[in-house]
């Protein structure tokens, strides 16, 4: 059981997680949650793996979330939502990007793209929802909007509001950005009809049951 | 980032937080080198306004121009990652001795885990060797509240002092509430006083004297300090913690009593011992090094550590509380899936560099930087990498061990910011020595692999303003390097005539390869035509994939698939150029035997 919430954001070094995982600090701390988040630069960017891992409450200590503790996993990519998905919970929410971005050892032929990612993700979760951010980026002719059409999807998991979201965008970009990336965010919303199984329980629910302000994981 | 009025709380890194209280605190004089995890520490200073904040050469040079403002009544602060500690120690260490007039800050960035990094030293062992008092923040609010508190304390006790972070911290991001400008304390004027900045012995002699009696003060000081405290809880555990592994600690055991240490040196005795007489088993959980371990079991109580706690790598929360409880909720196996190690970037001319190289078969000693990803498949290019500057030094040892053997055998290869950091003296050494090697300068107009930081030889400082560019070539040629040529890496033909004409010389020889970094702004707002593959003349041999280029992927192919793309059944697979990668640099047409990879129709 966990009194925070954790997300937990996986991708391809270059793909805008950085700044998707800004977005989703700010939303939750404007929303009156404490934040914390944790991500590496430097060497580990180039071209690599990139995870942020992202965890509010009424109070986060560590900023970094365990295995098997993550509630949603955000992956970017394919491949990397079937890296760390060890990171999920057994019933927690997965939204993945359907792009395949191959890595150096499958684009130099020495080994291959795993198949049935999406089969192998329902075997942990029932809860995996697989979107094209990539065809929706294109479609607003902003192909760095990968990050915003996730971020918009997996905005159906989230316990913020629209408002929230756009707020942030504007702290965190120059306002010629604004709007390109807010139509990101709502088309990636909309690429979730029907919002199953809904947000995760927001302050007043579940966080601040139990332990009062504290908030630490129990596995 | 905006200045922010006092009394909000905005998100900021740990980095963006120590920037935040250094502006706080009314710093006036702020230089670094850049170096994962400490970077963005000066870049989100340079975003204040009414201070000077640089990219130093070297993090020896940021120390000595930190303290020169020091010495003129000013706050100051160096900023590096923990081996540019390695760098600056020599004026950190009578910096001790002088101690300061404005307040002095280092902040040493250290990288458990080896995230991006050569080594994992653990600096803490600095601050007791240096004898100047060290803050250890735990999240993003203590690095802003501690950044102004170093200052305080720096000016209290005359002497520098470290503020040590770790990568979760530094690249952690938090909650911190806005506070207002400080005004100095210490007038502005450089006072004479030999006897405090003059360290020929007489004077260092008296100076060591105040240093003991400064630990002393501080000593007392740890004692009462309120960033030393307790929370009592169940008295049957009790755990000392300090900096980032206190968020673990209280994550994993939210029942248990804890010390953190806010400072973690010097260590404060009296509340230790009070701590250990409180508690029924006591456990030191830190990362790296058994800092507060040894020093507690100096005082002569028994306390488990290392024994149980990992002295490689970072913790986390899990690793905590299976150390010290040895319980362990199951984990699921990670799935086991193709490596997606760092790469050089689609269109990195140190790529085309290297494959040229590569040619030549020689023993490559290698730098820090981008081109150290060199080193891995496929392009295995590098053969030894140590530290800033160690290319020039490693080769010419070898040359002197190996003696004529070793003649257009051995080279250097260094980026054009690693150059001028600690390049330029094994250059001098190469020369007045009577070397033979080749040193390859990588000027790719950046220090890249920190995100694209100026430096003296792009002609541009850390606000991007124009600035004197350091000529690499004539500094070669002033150093007596008699042979030095500049070669676009891009133009094969040329940078391989070029490369075995150099290796062939009997004298020290100079090869620059220039072409923009990737990142840059200036290369990305150029147009230049991409490449694609025709797949009718694709035979699958592969030759495109010894360049590692992340635009050009392999698509395997069945047997029944290859017959029907019109291929012998025996091919395995063709390549694609992924349109939105490929940075046209115009390498794998150079690679290519069957003409397959083309200019892309527009």
């Amino acid at each position: 059981m966990s009194g925070c919430g954790n997300v937990f954001l996986a991708g391809v070094g270059g793909q805008g997680i950085l700044l998707a995982s800004e977005v989703l600090g700010e939303a939750f701390l404007s929303s009156g949650y404490d934040v914390k988040k944790s991500e590496v630069h430097g060497m580990a960017q180039r071209g690599g793996a990139v995870t942020t891992h992202l965890r509010f409450g009424p109070k986060v200590y560590s900023p970094l979330i365990e295995p098997g503790a993550a509630d949603l996993l955000i992956a970017f990519e394919k491949l990397e939502a079937l890296r760390f998905l060890h990171y999920l919970k057994p019933d927690g929410v997965a939204v993945v990007n359907a792009q395949e971005i191959p890595p150096a050892p499958v684009s130099s032929g020495r080994e291959r793209y795993p198949d049935g990612i999406e089969e192998r993700l329902r075997e942990v979760t029932s809860q995996v929802h697989v979107v094209d951010a990539l065809g929706a980026a294109l479609a607003l002719h902003e192909v760095r909007a990968v990050n915003m059409v996730m971020t918009g999807a997996a905005s159906h998991f989230l316990p913020l509001t629209e408002e929230a979201y756009v707020e942030a965008l504007k702290v965190r970009l120059p306002a010629r950005f604004v709007d390109v990336n807010v139509r990101a965010f709502r088309a990636g919303r909309a690429l979730i009809a029907s919002p199953h199984p809904g947000p995760l329980p927001g302050p007043g629910e579940r966080w601040v049951k139990g332990r009062g302000t504290r908030c630490h994981t129990r596995l | 980032m905006t200045v922010q009025t006092q009394g909000a709380i905005r998100l900021f890194s740990g980095n963006e937080a120590i920037a935040r209280g250094a502006y706080e605190a009314a710093v006036k004089v702020a230089a670094a080198y850049p170096g994962t995890p400490s970077t963005e520490i000066l870049e989100a200073l340079a975003e204040y306004g009414g201070l000077h904040a640089e990219w130093a050469p070297n993090e020896k040079v940021a120390v000595e121009v930190a303290l020169g403002a020091s010495m003129a009544g000013a706050r100051a602060l160096a900023a590096m990652k923990h081996v540019g500690v390695n760098v600056a120690a020599d004026p950190i260490f009578t910096a001790s001795y002088t101690g300061v007039r404005g307040g002095l800050v280092i902040v040493s960035a250290d990288d458990p885990e080896m995230h991006s990094s050569q080594n994992e030293q653990d600096n803490r062992h600095y601050a007791m060797a240096a004898k100047i008092p060290m803050l250890e923040p735990s999240d993003s609010a203590e690095a802003k509240a501690y950044t102004k508190l170093a200052f305080a304390l720096s000016e209290r006790f005359d002497t520098p002092v470290f503020l040590r972070t770790t990568t979760r911290i530094s690249h952690g991001t938090g909650a911190v509430p806005l506070g207002e400008v400080e005004s100095p304390t210490v007038p502005l004027g450089f006072v004479e006083e030999p006897a405090k900045w003059v360290m020929l012995p007489v004077n260092a002699r008296r100076r060591h004297v105040v240093v003991e009696a400064r630990m002393r003060a501080l000593r007392e000081f740890a004692e009462t300090f309120e960033g030393n405290r307790i929370e009592w809880g169940d008295r049957s555990l009790g755990i000392i913690t300090a900096g980032v592994a206190y968020q673990y600690v209280r994550e994993a055991f939210p029942e248990a009593s804890v010390l953190k240490l806010g400072l973690a040196h010097p260590l404060p005795e009296r509340l230790l011992r009070e701590f250990a007489a409180g508690v029924e088993r006591l456990v030191v959980v830190e990362e790296l090094d058994p800092f507060i371990e040894a020093h507690v079991k100096a005082l002569g109580i028994r306390v488990e550590g290392k024994e149980r706690i990992p002295l490689l790598g970072e913790l986390n929360p899990r690793i905590v509380r299976q150390a010290v409880s040895g319980e362990a909720a199951p984990l699921r196996e990670p799935a086991a899936v193709p490596n997606r190690p760092p790469n050089l970037c689609a269109g990195c001319p140190h790529r085309s560099l290297f494959y040229a190289l590569n040619k030549c078969r020689v023993t490559v000693a290698g730098d820090i930087g981008c081109s150290t990803l060199s080193a891995l498949p496929p392009l295995k290019s590098m053969d030894t990498c140590v530290c800033m500057g160690a290319s020039i030094g490693n080769a010419f040892g070898m040359e002197k061990a190996l003696g004529a053997s070793a003649r257009g055998k051995v080279v250097a290869v260094i980026g054009d910011s690693t150059f001028v950091h600690s390049g330029i003296t094994g250059l001098i050494n190469l020369v007045y020595n009577k070397g033979f090697s080749t040193v390859i300068i990588l000027d790719n107009g950046t220090t890249a692999m920190t995100g694209a930081q100026d430096h003296p030889g792009t002609g541009k400082t850390l606000q991007g303003e124009p600035a004197p560019r350091l000529d690499l070539a004539a500094l070669c040629r002033a150093i007596g390097v008699e042979h030095v040529s500049t070669v676009n890496p891009h133009d094969q033909a040329e940078t391989e005539a070029v490369l075995r004409r150099e290796l062939d010389r009997d004298a020290p020889s100079v090869i620059i390869a220039r072409a923009s970094c990737v990142l840059l702004p200036e290369h990305r707002a150029e147009r230049r035509p991409t490449y694609e593959v025709i797949e009718e003349l694709c035979n699958g041999c592969k030759a495109c994939g010894t360049l590692g280029c992340p635009a050009i992927e392999w698509l395997p192919l069945t047997p029944e698939a290859a017959v029907a793309a019109g291929k012998k059944p025996t091919q395995q697979g063709i390549v694609r150029i992924n349109p939105f990668l490929c940075d046209g640099c115009n390498l794998c047409p150079a690679v290519c035997k069957m003409r397959a990879m083309v200019e892309a129709a527009r």
